[in-house]
């Protein structure tokens, strides 16, 4: 496992506070859009794309780039933040979010650079990860082996981010079950285990606990960490490239709306929209927040 | 009708003469292999084929995945489940994503026969040539068949491939050459056109030599590709012969009949009579007699002729 210096952890942890702004000035700017998800998922997400993944700007297209797919595509905000900011396309691209013309629509569209794969409908990102793991693999592993497949025809990894609501969808545990099948080592789930999804929480909505017991039935490779904290989450993906003969995946236990004290832990800012007072007030929040981690 | 060939063998074997041709190409199915026929490919390419389980959403989603990374991938399963079950990530993914996935939909229409209504596919044309980037392919024949199958794996986007599980008579010689988007000449004639898709071409066929006795001539399209359609042939037959039937082992809500009768209300309005499932489930009992009781007959054909004729010239102004 790598050491991850404190000054990195300190920079993605700020990157992931930059994120929080973007999507806040999307989401006011658009007058709709999915706050609560994208917020939840900000230190993940700053990990993956501002340390973790193995991708070139310069070249979305890359063959042996590793692949993201963002699964719960209504958290598309902060999918678009983590491009723009990592230079996959302009910085100013993102006050289109939503509007006329747009790339940038509500739900990701693969005319973007970057983005891998059409999200919204919710629980495809598992089954299509596996797909694009399969193929990265040489030959078929075999479902009876127990050690690794013996030939990968690429290094790249398929990195999958999921939903809690998202994996009521019963095609979420088709694709797991063939991930499992197939021992793909290079296929990593990593799910935002935020608790909320929009009418409700999970555990009222569509219980899921427990929730480590299920993957490790499945066949999966299971780690669970603090999704806020930037060191947790770089550990464990380091840990999970570490993982050869079954698919990973990371619970990521986080809060809904985290970083603004009015959004957190409330069901409302699934898609709800800041009034000027409260926009105000968010923007102040997070500007505090990115402070604490300046260098 | 024409010599009897079984359409799942003939697809089997020219899957496989596509896995040589191509190393891209890899096939899945959704645990009905021996159904399905591509056990015959599994067999030869084992290193080059997924079993997703009875899964048929994530059937959709793993080729989805497939694609994205390069490959051509040939899903199979039945065509209801296709066109219902796996609807959304087809629609999402390979239609709205453009992912090249090549729907491989046997069982087409009633030819699960003995299964009944639960298994036959009535309605898939309709919704799949409703899809923005869908292609939507059925071959009349098994020559047909393995003629079309590597234009699939050519042609840049989704596919649905729409055959069937049966014995289905040849229509086609060797010499066969069809191309996708463009329909074939069957047979000409002047006073009546029948187009027909799939196994009812060889119907249509049977239906002008029984009009040709009564002195009415009547021409024959082999309408294999349903989407993008020929328009340009379609409005050829409504100048030409004035009156049009449809023939296809589906509803006759939204599927041929609807699309020949879109593009002639559009440029040429002309007769047209649509034979198929009249807004009904089947029952089940032997193939050819289940077509016949459920008004897909050679007779209803030749009725549906007369009809479109009564109409010609008089109904609609010329």
């Amino acid at each position: 496992m790598n050491f991850h210096s404190e000054a990195l952890v300190r920079d993605v942890s700020r990157t992931a506070q930059r994120l929080r702004l973007d999507v806040l000035e999307m989401v006011y700017g658009a007058q709709a859009g999915h706050i609560g998800g994208a917020f939840s998922a900000a230190e993940i997400m700053a990990s993956l794309y501002f340390h973790h993944l193995r991708i070139d700007p310069e070249r979305p297209d890359w063959p042996e780039r590793d692949r993201f797919l963002l699964s719960k595509g209504h958290a598309s905000a902060v999918l678009y933040a983590a491009l723009a900011r990592r230079g996959f396309f302009s910085v100013d691209e993102l006050a289109t979010f939503r509007k006329a013309g747009t790339r940038l629509m509500g739900h990701p569209d693969r005319k973007v650079p970057g983005v891998e794969i059409v999200a919204g409908p919710l629980g495809h990102g598992v089954a299509i990860g596996a797909g694009m793991a399969l193929a990265l693999c040489s030959e078929v592993p075999k479902p009876s082996a127990t050690s690794a497949p013996s030939g990968r025809a690429s290094r790249a990894r398929v990195y999958v981010l999921l939903g809690d609501g998202e994996i009521d969808a019963g095609v979420i545990w088709e694709g797991v079950m063939s991930a499992a099948k197939y021992h793909l080592g290079n296929l990593v789930a990593i799910l935002d285990y935020n608790g909320i999804q929009q009418t409700g929480a999970t555990a009222d909505v569509m219980p899921h606990e427990p929730m480590a017991d299920k993957w490790h039935a499945f066949g999966w490779h299971v780690q669970e960490i603090d999704g806020h904290n930037v060191a947790e989450v770089l550990a464990a993906l380091d840990r999970s490239d570490e993982v050869h003969a079954q698919p990973s995946v990371i619970i990521a236990r986080t809060t809904k709306g985290r970083g603004v004290s009015f959004m957190e832990y409330d069901n409302r800012w699934h898609g709800g929209v800041p009034t000027k007072e409260q926009y105000e007030q968010a923007l102040g929040e997070l500007q505090q927040g990115m402070a604490v981690w300046a260098s | 009708m024409g010599e009897l060939e079984h359409m799942r063998t003939a697809f089997g074997h020219a899957l496989v003469e596509l896995g040589r041709a191509r190393p891209d190409v890899v096939a899945l199915s959704a645990d009905v292999s021996n159904s399905d026929f591509s056990y015959m490919f599994a067999n030869e390419f084992p290193a080059r084929f997924y079993n997703v389980g009875i899964a048929e959403q994530s059937l959709i989603d793993v080729a989805v995945g497939l694609s994205y990374a390069g490959k051509v991938p040939f899903a199979n399963t039945f065509a209801f489940l296709l066109a219902t079950r796996a609807l959304e990530p087809i629609r999402t993914h390979c239609c709205y994503g453009r992912a090249n996935v090549k729907i491989m939909a046997g069982y087409c229409g009633l030819s699960p026969f003995t299964e009944g209504p639960t298994h036959h596919a009535i309605s898939d044309i309709a919704i799949m040539r409703s899809l923005p980037n869908m292609t939507v392919v059925a071959p009349a024949d098994c020559e047909e068949l393995r003629k079309l199958l590597p234009q699939v794996a050519e042609w840049d986007g989704a596919v649905y491939f729409r055959f069937n599980r049966n014995d289905v008579p040849a229509v086609f010689g060797s010499t066969h050459q069809p191309v996708i988007g463009r329909a074939e000449l069957v047979g000409s004639g002047d006073d009546v056109t029948l187009i027909g898709t799939g196994l009812m071409v060889s119907r249509c066929v049977d239906a002008a030599a029984s009009l040709a006795v009564e002195g009415i001539s009547a021409r024959v399209i082999d309408m294999h590709t349903l989407k993008p359609l020929d328009v340009e042939t379609i409005v050829a037959a409504a100048e030409e012969t004035g009156a049009i039937v449809t023939a296809e082992e589906h509803s006759i809500i939204g599927g041929l009949g609807a699309a020949v009768a879109e593009a002639v209300c559009d440029a040429r309005p002309v007769p047209v009579k649509r034979v198929g499932l009249r807004d009904q489930f089947a029952g089940c009992g032997p193939y050819f007699e289940l077509l016949d009781r459920h008004g897909m007959s050679v007779q209803d054909i030749v009725d549906a002729a007369h009809g479109a004729l009564k109409l010609k010239g008089s109904a609609v102004a010329r």
